[in-house]
This record gives structure tokens, C-alpha cells and sequence, in this order.
């Protein structure tokens, strides 16, 4: 009876396997830290078929993430707060080390996936631990690319939008350009821009700029054109000029919009920023990829690629951060 | 009869108020290339601290004549004018207050109210006159809270306090309780007519609600159907505070209801 009772229960339901054991540890935790020792043990006690490097130091590494998973499932059932995360993201932590095991055993222990198109995970780390430092002035390098870009076509593309959205004159002229330049890939303008910048770097900047530009004015001005009427009755009524309705009523109303723009922006940018670094860079991430593809040194790539995705995760986790900020007043803003 | 000239207008020592003098007014929109006309040959003198009722079937133009009065919009033909001089564009001394609030949903209630002084940029030196304001609507306590925060009324008090805080000679209330419940909407009744008594501005308010234009109006006119016309007008020569219930209010009524084709 009391059993049927705790099925009907919301909790029951949601761990069906209800035990005095689970309770007190975290099943995942445990789990999880079986198939990240199943990785480290695999890389170590199987022969290579080619060696890679590094397998020890990241056998070392699973083993260490399957020791410190071991002594969460037990802490993690008492931790509150930070127990409830850690049990959000346990399946996740159990496909990475069933991943990682997997990949693996593909590639360098049994040669399925082989040398020089796959790596193993301790080949791109080998690539990590041994070309550190270059890896280091590359990331360097792509973000001050990318920050200059982004940061100036967000300028340029936000008074663009907002102009565009707010004067019909201005809207007639540069709406059709927009429309027209819009679907054309950035990188089409790298014969131009060898004619009209200075340097290089310049150059590269304007494709950066020019790409995440776009759908920010677009957005932009989409956004100021929506907004709603009567906000601009209520501020011409109360006395606002014309640079006041602008500036403190269609700014903020558009920032709804403007925000879906930058993290479009965000995306289109990083897509070009290989090939922006194309034109005569001595360093970039992008550069970086381009120069190892050519000498087949895919695992340099891939080790890159990861490095990429992760900072561009980390700038919209900034991004998402800054527009809950800035859009707090907005109920139910997705 | 008890009440004399004074009692039926707002206090005029208060504040200053204004007289708005409506000659020969029509207008007409383009629709689609045709002429829809909305109001018809309006003359209307306003006195200065009066309460004007405007009332009449949907559509007859009432909203549309306060927003040429208030100068957001021209007459196609006619003139309006404040205390003799024409009304060209809009000005914060008459100030129009929305069926919806229309607050910026970005902006605190403070700096919602505080906006006619920010976009003057007189802010600085007056922001007392913003909690003052707020005071007046008894949202002092809110004056941090978000818009989506408000509830209905709340939100109409915050729109009144942002219009309030310019010091209107004429306040123009296009059906600003029209959207509330009706216990809300009874409060926020007594409240004008007390903000009105008070602060001694004229105001000119368009209803749906015969009862509620008795209840606040000194006078009130009923316009037709479109193109609006006057096609009526009531004296409502009561003192305040008035009684819903007052027989001479409730015949007054029935009158109203019988001129706009609801005979009862």
C-alpha cells in the first residue's frame, strides 16, 4: 500500500529504484567513475597500434577524474545546493568517459579510425602539452582579432540599425544595400579590402567587423521599427526631443531584438575568423589550422577546433550573462 | 441646490489651469486612399478647472479629439486653442493619459514618472517633485518596481503620477480606467476627483461609463455616432464628494443613457 502510495509520488517516480544505498550515494558518481577508469586503464594496458604520446599523462588524468567522482558520489548526496548540480550533470559525466573510452579504443589501440585523419584524446592532448606555448599566442592573437572586430562591427552595426529603424529617409536608401550586401559572404570582400586597408590586420578586422555587423543592424533596425507607437506619443508629449526619443525610448525598446542580433553576430563572426586570419597572419587559431592542415597534422586541427568551440561557449555563456543583466525588466524573455 | 459656482470646479488657488476653446473642429483620416471622416463641426469651449465628460458609441472620435487637443495630432480643419493661443504641438502643460499605461517596461516606476523632467532636463534640479508625485498615487513604496510588477491599477496610479509630476494645467483621460476591475476602478474614481480638487487642473475625460461621467464630470457631452458631433449636453450641478446612489445622479443618468439610444 505505502508502496503504491510513494509510486504515485513525484519523487518516486523520478528514481524508480528508491534504496536506503542510493540514498546515501550517488549512483551516477559511481558510474561515471567506471567508465573514466575504463578509459584510463584502456589506454594503458592495450598495446598502440601507432603511438601518439602523452597516453599516460592522460591515463593519469581519467584516473584522477574517476578517484575524485568516487569521492563525490559520496559527498555529493550531503552537499545541498552544490550536490544538486553535480547530480544534474551525471549522465553527461557518464557519456564522457564512455566517449572517451570508445575513441580511445577506435583509434589508437585498435586502428579502426586510423593515423593521420583520427586522433586518439592523448594525441590532442600530446598536441596541448607540446605546443603550448604557440597554442597560447594563437588564442592570444584570434581574440584580439575577434574583440576588435566584434566590438567595432557591433558600433558601427547597432547606430547603422538604429538610424535605419528610426529615419525613413535613411531606411530608403540603406535598407535595399542592406538587403543586397546581406547574403553575401564576408569573406567575397577579401579582394577589396586588400585595396582599401592598410595592413593586413586591418583588413582582417573589416571581414570580422563587416560579418558580425550585418545582422546586428538588421536586427537593429527591425527592432527600433517595432517598437511600440504610443512610448513615442508619451515622450513627445512630455516634452522629449528628437535625439531624446532616440536615444532613451528606442534604444532600450530595441534591446530585445538588438541581443538576438549579437548572438547571431557571435556565430557569423567566429565562422570567419579562419578565414580572416588567412590574409597574411603570422598567428591566429585560424592560421593555426589552415598551417597543419596543410601538413596533415589533423590532430594539431582538431586540439584547435576544441579550443575554438570552447571559447566561443564561453563568450555566449558572457553574452547570456550580460542580456540577463540589461533585459531583467523583460517577463518571460526566452 | 447646495452647489455653487466654486464647488464645481477644482480649487483655484491650487494650481494653474487652463481654458481650451474649440472652433468649427473636423477631421478625417486616409484610409486606404479614402477619406474616413472621425469628427464633424466641433465647437466646445473648456472653462479653465472644469471636468469635462466626453461620451459616446466607440468609434464617434472621441479619442481623437483629445489627442488634437493634447496637439499630438492637427485638425484637418478648425482650431484649438489654450488660453488664446493655438495648440501646434504637443506641450507637457496638457498631458494625455492612456486607456493602457503605456510604461516603459525598461524603466523603474521612478524613472518612469521622472521622465517628463529627464527629457526637459530639469531632473536634477526637481527630482523631489518624482517622490512627491509618487506620494500623491500612494506608490512610494514601489518606486524601484519593474512595470510587469504592477498590478492593473498600480500601473494607471504610476501613469497619473508621470503625468502628475509636469504639473498639467490640463490633464486628457482617454478611458483611463476602462481596463481595470471594478473595484479597482471605483477606488481610482474617487482618487481623480480628489486629484483634481486638489491640484486644480482642468481635465477632459473620455468614458464608455455614463455612471462614471456623472460621478466626475461637472458637465458632460455626448457626441454621436461617426463623424462625431455634439449631440447632447448635461450640467451636473452636485457637489462633491458625490454619491453614486444620488437619485438627481441616477436620473441624470437614465437621461444620458435615453439621448445615447439605451432607453431604460
Amino acid at each position: 500500500m505505502s508502496n503504491a502510495i510513494e509510486a504515485l509520488d513525484g519523487r518516486a517516480e523520478r528514481s524508480p529504484a528508491l534504496s536506503g544505498v542510493q540514498q546515501s550515494v550517488w549512483a551516477s558518481g559511481i558510474i561515471a567513475a567506471v567508465a573514466w577508469a575504463a578509459a584510463a586503464i584502456a589506454t594503458i594496458a592495450l598495446p598502440d597500434v601507432v603511438p601518439w604520446g602523452s597516453d599516460r599523462l592522460f591515463a593519469v588524468i581519467m584516473a584522477g577524474g574517476a578517484l575524485a567522482l568516487v569521492i563525490l558520489a559520496f559527498v555529493v548526496p550531503r552537499a545541498g545546493r552544490f550536490g544538486e548540480g553535480w547530480i544534474n550533470y551525471g549522465p553527461w559525466l557518464i557519456a564522457i568517459g564512455v566517449w572517451l573510452t570508445l575513441w580511445e579504443l577506435t583509434t589508437a589501440k585498435f586502428g579502426w579510425l586510423p593515423k593521420p585523419f583520427f586522433s586518439p584524446p592523448n594525441g590532442l592532448l600530446n598536441v596541448y602539452v607540446t605546443e603550448t606555448s604557440r597554442i597560447l599566442i594563437c588564442i592570444g592573437y584570434t581574440l584580439r582579432l575577434w574583440s576588435i572586430g566584434f566590438a567595432s562591427g557591433a558600433v558601427v552595426g547597432y547606430a547603422l540599425g538604429v538610424a535605419l529603424g528610426w529615419s525613413k529617409r535613411f531606411s530608403y536608401w540603406g535598407m535595399p544595400i542592406l538587403k543586397l550586401i546581406g547574403p553575401v559572404p564576408a569573406t567575397a570582400w577579401i579582394p577589396c579590402t586588400f585595396f582599401f586597408f592598410p595592413t593586413t590586420f586591418a583588413a582582417s578586422v573589416f571581414i570580422v567587423a563587416l560579418s558580425a555587423g550585418i545582422p546586428i543592424a538588421i536586427l537593429t533596425s527591425s527592432g527600433v521599427a517595432s517598437v511600440n507607437r504610443a512610448y513615442y506619443d508619451v515622450g513627445r508629449n512630455l516634452g522629449a526631443s528628437e535625439w531624446y526619443l532616440v536615444s532613451k525610448i528606442a534604444a532600450p525598446a530595441s534591446l530585445p531584438h538588438v541581443f538576438v542580433g549579437l548572438f547571431m553576430a557571435l556565430y557569423y563572426s567566429f565562422a570567419v575568423l579562419v578565414v580572416a586570419e588567412m590574409l597574411g597572419a603570422k598567428f591566429g587559431l585560424g592560421w593555426y589550422i589552415q598551417f597543419e592542415t596543410a601538413y596533415s597534422g589533423y590532430a594539431n586541427v582538431y586540439a584547435t577546433l576544441v579550443i575554438m568551440a570552447l571559447i566561443c561557449a564561453g563568450i555566449v555563456k558572457l553574452l547570456f550573462v550580460a542580456r540577463d543583466r540589461l533585459l531583467g525588466w523583460q517577463k518571460g524573455f526566452i | 441646490m447646495a452647489a455653487t459656482a466654486t464647488e464645481l470646479r477644482a480649487a483655484p488657488a491650487a494650481s494653474r489651469n487652463i481654458a481650451i476653446d474649440i472652433r468649427g473642429v473636423s477631421h478625417a483620416f486616409e484610409l486606404d486612399g479614402s477619406r474616413l471622416a472621425v469628427l464633424e463641426s466641433i465647437d466646445l469651449s473648456v472653462e479653465a478647472g472644469e471636468f469635462v465628460a466626453l461620451l459616446g458609441p466607440s468609434g464617434c472620435g472621441k479619442s481623437t479629439l483629445l489627442r488634437l487637443i493634447s496637439g499630438l495630432e492637427q485638425p484637418t480643419t478648425g482650431f484649438i486653442s489654450a488660453e488664446g493661443s493655438l495648440i501646434d504641438r504637443p506641450d507637457p502643460s496638457r498631458i494625455l493619459v492612456f486607456q493602457d499605461p503605456t510604461l516603459f517596461p525598461w524603466a523603474t516606476v521612478w524613472n518612469n514618472v521622472a521622465t517628463g523632467l529627464d527629457a526637459r532636463g530639469v531632473l536634477r534640479q526637481e527630482s523631489a517633485r518624482v517622490d512627491s508625485a509618487l506620494d500623491l498615487v500612494g506608490l512610494r513604496d514601489f518606486s524601484k518596481a519593474y512595470p510587469h510588477q504592477l498590478s492593473g491599477g498600480m500601473a494607471q496610479r504610476a501613469a497619473l503620477a508621470r503625468a502628475l509630476v509636469n504639473d498639467p494645467a490640463l490633464l486628457l483621460l482617454d478611458e483611463p480606467l476602462g481596463k481595470l476591475d471594478s473595484l479597482t476602478r471605483l477606488t481610482l474614481q474617487e482618487e481623480l476627483v480628489s486629484l483634481w480638487r486638489r491640484e486644480g487642473f482642468t481635465a477632459i475625460l473620455v468614458t464608455h461609463d455614463v455612471e462614471e461621467a456623472v460621478l466626475l464630470a461637472s458637465r458632460v457631452i455626448v457626441l454621436s455616432e461617426r463623424p462625431g458631433r455634439i449631440k447632447a449636453e448635461f450640467k451636473v450641478e452636485r457637489p462633491y464628494p458625490r454619491h453614486r446612489d444620488d437619485p438627481e445622479l441616477v436620473g441624470l443618468r437614465r437621461q444620458i443613457l435615453a439621448t445615447l439610444g439605451l432607453a431604460t
